[in-house]
């Protein structure tokens, strides 16, 4: 039995590491970018945003004002049990995000669509966005944060299989370079696109592919992976850099995720995560171990399985 | 493109002189000192629309309107704790901008993105003001090293925490890089155009999708803006 104490807890402290703290493969991979980079203005914007990841960390302050919607990725080990049950861990989750909006702080986003209401604690109706998955074996639950900006640089399109691969480079390119300009899409950030599935499932695919997986990793089909590589290569040649400004980073990575859709269809969207990529993950094991970790390590081979059995 | 063309950087006051605002040139780097205060459309609305009197005496008090919610909160007994901030994007705000100039007389406004060159000429030159736009849209906790202390809230229980009037004093509080100058000339927009200039060969081996959308463009030369 999961203590659910310990859920509430460790969420708390995961809602200020994805807030404060950098992910290493994505500081990595941005410093990478900053040394590439040749525009001035796009040189001096990645200098800038280095320098305040380190302001962060020794002030722990958060890295950016605006600290988006904070939502929840939950994965649960097959034996995993938890005290209080399934009410209990949204209940935790729901109270960690509320406290953890004061403590830190973090800027009190959500509002009622209609009425604006703002309950000061990013919790309302609907938020914050709690989504779950399944292993088949292990007495362990994985917390996933991501604080994922809510408003530039997402868009879906119903593309049809005679679109090709010509069509689907035409659409990520155009999400880039629309919110590119005047750096809506707070670039260069971690690329996600979502490829099949249908609208909604597609969407899921596309954020979860820019907000749970690592700098680096390679989607385990070899020929998703050449295309991840061609597609970062292509981004980050249109010409724009950080802000919109001229240069050449755009994407720090390119992570595709596909699921099977209608025979007619071929459903595509894109998400960039921001120029911050803010995530945090804790496994808690029933013995009450918590072991902090920066690595969803959502897209196992069980979630991505394509048989009927496992 | 080249490396050792270094960005200019400026201490600018927060009630700049006219003098100090002509010798800024689009792209140079700004860090303020004064005070600065958040409005954005919940104060515009409150103040343009509503007609309800500005609880600050603007601009003697401060001349530059940051279009910005802070992640920050305040206590019981009535201190704050600021952590990062961090702007929002002003387009949304072009409504508002002629009026709210005219009425607050802001020198500088700042926020995420920048506004039209067309909202530059009919509302930001003729009030002698131009547009400062954060770094990175991530800079957060450098602008929150640059908060000296939060010196007023007004309308929190009015507009919530992320609408309400937050007055900062700040001191070397940046980077901002100069968006618009007193003419009215983009930053944003110069950049666009030599971008633009190149992406028909970045489309090469592209094709438009099969299915159309009403209101879309091929011209990617056009702001979303």
């Amino acid at each position: 039995m999961i203590n659910i104490e310990l859920i509430q807890k460790t969420a708390e402290s995961l809602m200020a590491k994805a807030a404060i703290e950098i992910p290493d493969d994505y500081l990595t991979g941005l410093q990478k970018a900053a040394n590439d980079e040749d525009g001035d203005l796009s040189s001096f914007v990645l200098e800038a945003m280095l320098e305040n990841y380190v302001a962060a960390k020794e002030d722990r302050r958060a890295m950016c004002g605006d600290t988006g919607c904070p939502r929840w990725y939950v994965k649960m080990g097959n034996e995993a049990q938890i005290d209080g049950g399934p009410i209990a861990l949204e209940a935790a989750l729901r109270r960690a995000t509320a406290n953890a909006t004061k403590s830190v702080p973090l800027r009190p986003n959500r509002v009622h669509p209609l009425w604006r209401t703002d309950h000061d604690n990013n919790v309302g109706i609907g938020a914050p966005e709690i989504e779950y998955g399944f292993e088949p074996d292990g007495n362990w639950i994985d917390l996933v944060t991501v604080h994922k900006g809510g408003l530039f640089g997402t868009d879906y399109r119903m593309l049809f299989p005679s679109d090709g691969i010509e069509g689907i480079k035409r659409f990520y390119l155009d999400s880039l370079v629309a919110f590119g300009k005047r750096g809506l899409a707070c670039q260069p950030a971690i690329i996600g696109i979502g490829l099949g599935g249908s609208k909604d499932s597609c969407m899921v695919l596309g954020k979860r592919a820019a907000c749970l997986r690592m700098v680096g990793d390679r989607n385990p089909d070899p020929k998703i992976a050449a295309l991840e590589d061609e597609f970062k290569e292509l981004g980050n040649n249109i010409g724009m850099g950080a802000m919109g400004f001229v240069g050449k980073s755009m994407v720090i990575d390119c992570n595709i995720e596909v699921g099977y859709c209608h025979t007619g269809g071929m459903q595509m969207s894109v998400h960039a995560f921001c120029l911050s990529s803010r995530r945090a993950v804790a496994r808690i094991y029933d013995d009450g171990r918590v072991e902090f970790r920066t690595d969803p390590a959502w897209f196992t081979d069980y979630q991505r399985r394509e048989t009927v059995e496992w | 493109m080249v490396k050792d063309n270094k960005p200019r950087k400026i201490r600018l006051s927060a009630n700049p002189t006219a003098e100090a605002l002509a010798d800024l040139r689009i792209g140079d780097i700004v860090y303020l000192d004064g005070t600065v205060y958040t409005a954005r459309e919940g104060v515009y609305k409150r103040v343009l629309e509503d007609g309800i009197a500005m609880p600050m005496d603007l601009p003697a008090d401060s001349a530059a309107n940051f279009h910005c919610s802070p992640a920050a909160t305040q206590h019981d007994d009535g201190s704050f704790d600021l952590g990062a901030v961090t702007a929002t994007a002003s387009f949304r705000f072009s409504k508002w901008i002629g009026p709210w100039l005219a009425a607050s007389g802001a020198k500088l406004i700042i926020g995420k993105g920048g506004m039209s060159s067309k909202d530059y000429r009919e509302h930001f030159v003729p009030h002698g003001a131009i547009y400062l736009t954060t770094v990175g849209y991530g800079t957060g906790a450098l602008l929150g090293r640059g908060v000296k202390q939060v010196s007023n809230l007004h309308w929190k229980k009015e507009l919530g925490l992320a609408q309400a009037m937050w007055v900062l004093d700040v001191e070397n509080f940046g980077p901002f890089i100069v968006e618009s100058d007193l003419d009215g000339n983009s930053l944003f927009e110069r950049e666009n155009a030599r971008i633009s200039a190149s992406l028909d060969k970045v489309y090469e081996g592209t094709r438009p999708a099969v299915l159309k959308r009403f209101g879309e463009t091929d011209d990617r030369s056009d702001e979303m803006i």
